[in-house]
């Protein structure tokens, strides 16, 4: 008899049969495909997957995962999630959010989910625009953006993503791009294997309203320049050659861009990645300056007790303490008294 | 601790034959630091256990800890119990117990002409007497003559009853309310015992505190029982309520509503995920049901009432029965979401415990003015079902009653309390809860053919599917849904075939709560009095001593509120009058008029209390002319 071999699942099998509705070229088809092999890749049981999203471009998501899904209201996804986990902590949650949805409208429930460490997955696709409703700026928009509310250029400040979620207390941050194929999904799994709210921050390019904002590190020419990819345990280096690295200007507390075999440097001056260490990972996320590359990769990662296991610790303590519990035990609980 | 009256000996001991009442109102009041709701509460236990009927009516400032002896720092607790059935906290207190200056001031124009004025002349000095706004002394001026003024130093006869247990100036002065208390207790021979036992347990940590706290308890009582001031000092007893036979308790409304969550939870085989942000009067259900874990019950303190809302439909979607709870203010910001779990047809019920609004208003006084926020306080066409409960006890039943209402109609149902209902206190019959129907939640399981969105053909209610189960997976969201498939349409035809079957669906829940009963009186006269919620007291006895006198008044106090009883349009016509009382500008009344085209004549108060007895009196009998 044949023993029939399992079939190795693919990015379609976790597809739905709706039509995709982004404009053409739009970065999210990219994250979509990289999402799919991801689940695909860790054999992700779609009866047990929840796709939550608020609302924008980024938040249709949901209705292309052929898994459970809620497409909710603007910014308050973190809401939802953290609701669906606590009436069923079995669940694997992943939240798709945009920069407008999870930092203007909703950037208090993402502080407030980060911070409570409920153990879902966020992607965060920054386009640093409202898509959806037709480009205006949004709070990841560099100051002079020229937008439709923005004529004479945002004289806003922009906030960074990874920071933020850093300064609420996130115990995993990291940061990939839409059109790498590679590097998402191996980010995707890490965050997926993480206890605790995974936050990562995707940069997406929104081709009709803010198109190329991320070129300068994201084409494929410039990318090996202008990124570094840190991982655990490895010189922080980058170029074409893994010529340059961070250092640590200890004068100064401050990570400076070096080239190895220039000024005496040598690779082991160079500062290695040390996911757990917080302090590490904010000087990564705001790395700016002339020469500083974008630094993508798992940034921070040091678990603690997630939420929903605090609570449903609680509950199960609460259970042993009386396991009898029961309705009437309540009703008459206190003082009672009887007439007749 | 269980009690039986039955078989208990009379509860006064003592030689005299005290004067029997029908029914007393008291009113203890003083600054916020003095301790009133706790006298007030242990007063309300002691009178309860004895089988006397009662309805308390709790008052106290916005401020957590505001000035000493300033007259927007009075707290005050009105009791009103009796040998009859008490539905009302009292119109107008027989007796005022004023522990300072500021106390004086803002209660005594409450008391009754004649009535008795018990007042702590230790608190009396220049400098609180100026505090409070007092030119003169008002206990040497004549303002208090029209009163029966009992004088005592209820300060120094603290001070010296817990003398030997070497506490702090503060600490003694902390006991005056407990002194009162043993004062009060003896002069309507209440029992001691429960709260000897309840300060045992509050002072748990403490031996001195506790004996000391004992000790002034004692010494209130003592005084009472030997004080010279016979002729002062009578002691009045009041009897025993005529009640219905059976196992009684003390309950708040916040209290029954929370028992009645957790019962409708069992009763639906369903968990509870309760979210809430907190807020006066709304948190003391949260702080209740946080306590509740080994019942299926997790409470999510949110950052925001938003938060608290999109937690609870999450925890829906999942397969628990999300709730959430809110004033006023916080019901405003959780529209959107309403109206999401309203066009994703989830079960959710929605606590509303009204307070004096606009804006943060008056959030410890009560009001009604949310009903035109139940109802229609969302954007769309998004209909719910909306409840009100009427007692601190009906809290239980309505409860019960949204629980079923969102399961079976997969909708989210708004529940009307108020501040008075959640803090009042009243004797409750506990109910049977194994005589209470289940009404247990079948989730779709069946992967063939489905479709989120197909239908129950008779409640129009959609199936619900959860996830963990295979072959049901579904996306659900606030964008317009195919009738059929559910998937996202922008079909033209489709969204009127859609918000028609949400608005038949709810409106078809008229065909499944009862049909209006008149509350009172007969189906046909001159006037009916048409209320809802927290009013139900004092319409009840204003109804009943204009139908003693003779008038043809009925009462209907209706707990749904949307969709109305199919029979309420029909029995208001039996009917020449109709008289709509409201703690707000006239919004039940408006409702009325517009399904019924009925003349409803409003009767508005906003004031922050509860309508007076004598006052719907005077209006009846002015309305039936
Ligand atoms: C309460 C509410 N306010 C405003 C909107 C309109 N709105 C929809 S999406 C959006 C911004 C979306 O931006 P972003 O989160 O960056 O998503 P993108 O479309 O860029 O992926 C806005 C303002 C809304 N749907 N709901
Ligand atoms: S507007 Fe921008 S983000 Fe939205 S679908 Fe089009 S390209 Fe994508
Ligand atoms: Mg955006």
């Amino acid at each position: 008899m044949n023993e029939l071999s399992p079939q190795k699942l693919t990015a379609k099998d976790y597809a739905t049969d709706q039509e995709v509705r982004w404009c053409p070229g739009c970065g999210d088809y990219a994250i979509l495909k990289s999402v799919q092999k991801t689940l695909a890749d860790l054999e992700a049981d779609p009866a047990n997957t929840v796709f939550v999203s608020g609302i924008g471009c980024s938040s249709r998501f949901p209705y292309y995962m052929a898994t459970y899904g809620f497409h909710t209201i603007h910014g308050r996804a973190p809401a939802f999630a953290t609701g669906i986990k606590l009436a069923n902590p079995r669940l694997d949650v992943w939240m798709v959010t945009g920069d407008g949805d999870g930092l203007s409208i909703g950037g208090n429930h993402l502080l407030h989910v980060l911070r409570r460490n409920v153990d879902i997955q966020i992607l965060l696709f920054n386009n640093e625009i409202y898509g959806l409703t037709k480009g205006q700026y949004s709070p990841t928009s560099r100051p002079g953006t020229r937008s439709p509310s923005s004529p004479g250029g945002s004289i806003e400040r922009n906030l960074n993503p990874c920071n933020f979620a850093l300064a609420a207390g996130a115990r995993f941050v990291a940061r990939t791009v839409d059109t790498d194929q590679k590097h998402m999904p191996d980010i995707l799994k890490r965050a997926h294997g993480h206890r605790g709210a995974s936050f990562v921050e995707i940069y997406q390019n929104c081709i009709v309203f803010n198109d190329a904002v991320f070129a300068d590190f994201t084409d494929k020419k410039a990318a090996p320049e202008r990124q570094l990819r840190a991982e655990h345990g490895h010189r922080l280096v980058f170029g074409a050659n893994s010529e340059k690295g961070l250092r640590l200007n200890r004068d100064k507390v401050a990570i400076e861009i070096v080239t190895i075999g220039e000024n005496g440097i040598t690779e082991d001056d160079i500062l290695v990645h040390d996911e757990t260490d917080a302090l590490l990972a904010q000087m990564l996320v705001t790395l700016d300056g002339p020469g500083a590359p974008v630094v993508v990769g798992v940034i921070y990662c040091n678990p603690v007790e997630t939420y929903d296991g605090g609570v449903a610790r609680q509950v199960e303590k609460a259970k042993a303490a009386k396991p009898n519990a029961d309705m009437k035990e309540l009703l008459f609980a206190g003082s009672t008294w009887t007439v007749g | 601790m269980a009690t039986n009256l039955a078989q208990k000996p009379t509860a006064s001991a003592d030689e005299h034959v005290p004067a029997s009442l029908e029914s007393v109102v008291i009113r203890f009041a003083g600054d916020s630091g003095d301790g009133m709701q706790l006298t007030g509460t242990q007063f309300t236990h002691s009178t309860a256990l004895m089988g006397t009927d009662l309805a308390t009516f709790p008052d106290f400032p916005a401020e957590i800890r505001a000035p000493t002896g300033t007259t927007f720092g009075v707290s005050a607790y009105q009791i009103n119990f009796g040998a009859r059935r008490v539905l009302t906290a009292g119109d107008q207190p027989d007796v005022l117990v004023a522990m300072n200056p500021a106390a004086l001031m803002t209660n005594l124009d409450a008391l009754k002409t004649g009535g008795t004025l018990v007042v702590d002349t230790g608190s009396f000095n220049d400098r609180t007497l100026a505090k409070a706004g007092y030119t003169s002394n008002p206990l040497e001026d004549g303002t208090v003559a029209p009163y029966q003024v009992i004088r005592l130093d209820i300060s120094r006869m603290t001070m010296e009853s817990v003398k030997e247990f070497g506490l702090s100036n503060k600490e003694a002065m902390r006991c005056k309310n407990m002194w009162t208390l043993g004062l009060m207790l003896w002069m309507y021979g209440r029992q001691r015992q429960s709260v000897v036992d309840w300060l045992r347990g509050k002072f748990a940590k403490s031996q001195q505190l506790a004996d000391a706290n004992i000790a002034a308890v004692n010494a209130g009582h003592a005084f009472g029982e030997t004080a010279e001031l016979a002729g002062d000092l009578s002691h009045f007893t009041v009897g025993r309520a005529d009640v219905a036979p059976g196992v009684y308790r003390t309950i708040t409304g916040a209290e029954s509503l929370a028992l009645g969550l957790v019962a409708g939870g069992k009763l639906a085989g369903l968990d509870i995920m309760f979210g809430s942000y907190p807020i006066t009067p709304a948190s003391t259900l949260l702080h209740q049901l946080a306590r509740l874990k080994e019942h299926g019950v997790v409470t999510f303190q949110a950052e925001d009432e938003i938060a608290a809302i999109c937690s609870a439909i999450g925890a829906s979607f999942a397969g628990s029965l999300g709730v959430t709870s809110s004033s006023g203010p916080g019901i405003a910001l959780k529209g959107e979401a309403m109206g999401l779990a309203i066009t994703t047809e989830l079960p959710l019920v929605i606590v509303n415990s009204q307070r004096g609004g606009p804006s943060t208003g008056l959030p410890t006084k009560t009001e009604q003015s949310d009903l035109y926020q139940a109802i229609y306080g969302r954007n769309g066409d998004a209909p719910l079902p909306v409840i009100a409960s009427s007692t601190p006890g009906d809290c239980f039943e309505v409860a019960i009653e949204a629980v079923r209402i969102a399961v079976k109609y997969m909708t989210p149902v708004i529940l009307l309390t108020d501040g008075y209902l959640a803090n009042a206190a009243e004797p409750w019959p506990v109910p049977d809860f194994d005589g209470l129907e289940p009404f247990p939640v079948q989730f779709e399981t069946n992967a063939e053919n489905f479709s989120p969105f197909t239908r129950d053909p008779k409640t129009l209610a959609r199936n619900w599917a959860i996830p963990g189960n295979p072959g049901t997976e579904h996306r659900i969201g606030g964008i317009e849904k195919d009738f059929v498939t559910g998937n996202i349409s922008y079909a033209a035809d489709n969204h009127q075939l859609m918000t028609d079957t949400r608005w038949n669906k709810i409106l078809g829940i008229a065909d499944d709560i009862p049909l209006q009963e008149i509350t009172q009186g007969d189906a046909a006269g001159d006037l009916v009095v048409v209320g809802w919620g927290s009013t139900f007291g004092p319409i009840y006895r204003a109804v009943e001593q204009s139908r003693a006198k003779g008038l043809k008044v009925s009462q209907i106090h209706v707990r749904y509120m949307w969709p109305l009883p199919k029979n309420l349009g029909e029995l208001l016509k039996g009917f020449g009058k109709v008289l709509v009382p409201e703690m707000n500008k006239g919004q039940f009344a408006t409702v009325l008029r517009d399904n019924y085209l009925v003349d409803a004549v409003r009767l508005n108060q906003v004031n922050g209390q509860p309508f007076k007895v004598s006052h719907l009196n005077q209006v009846i009998a002015e309305t039936v002319g």
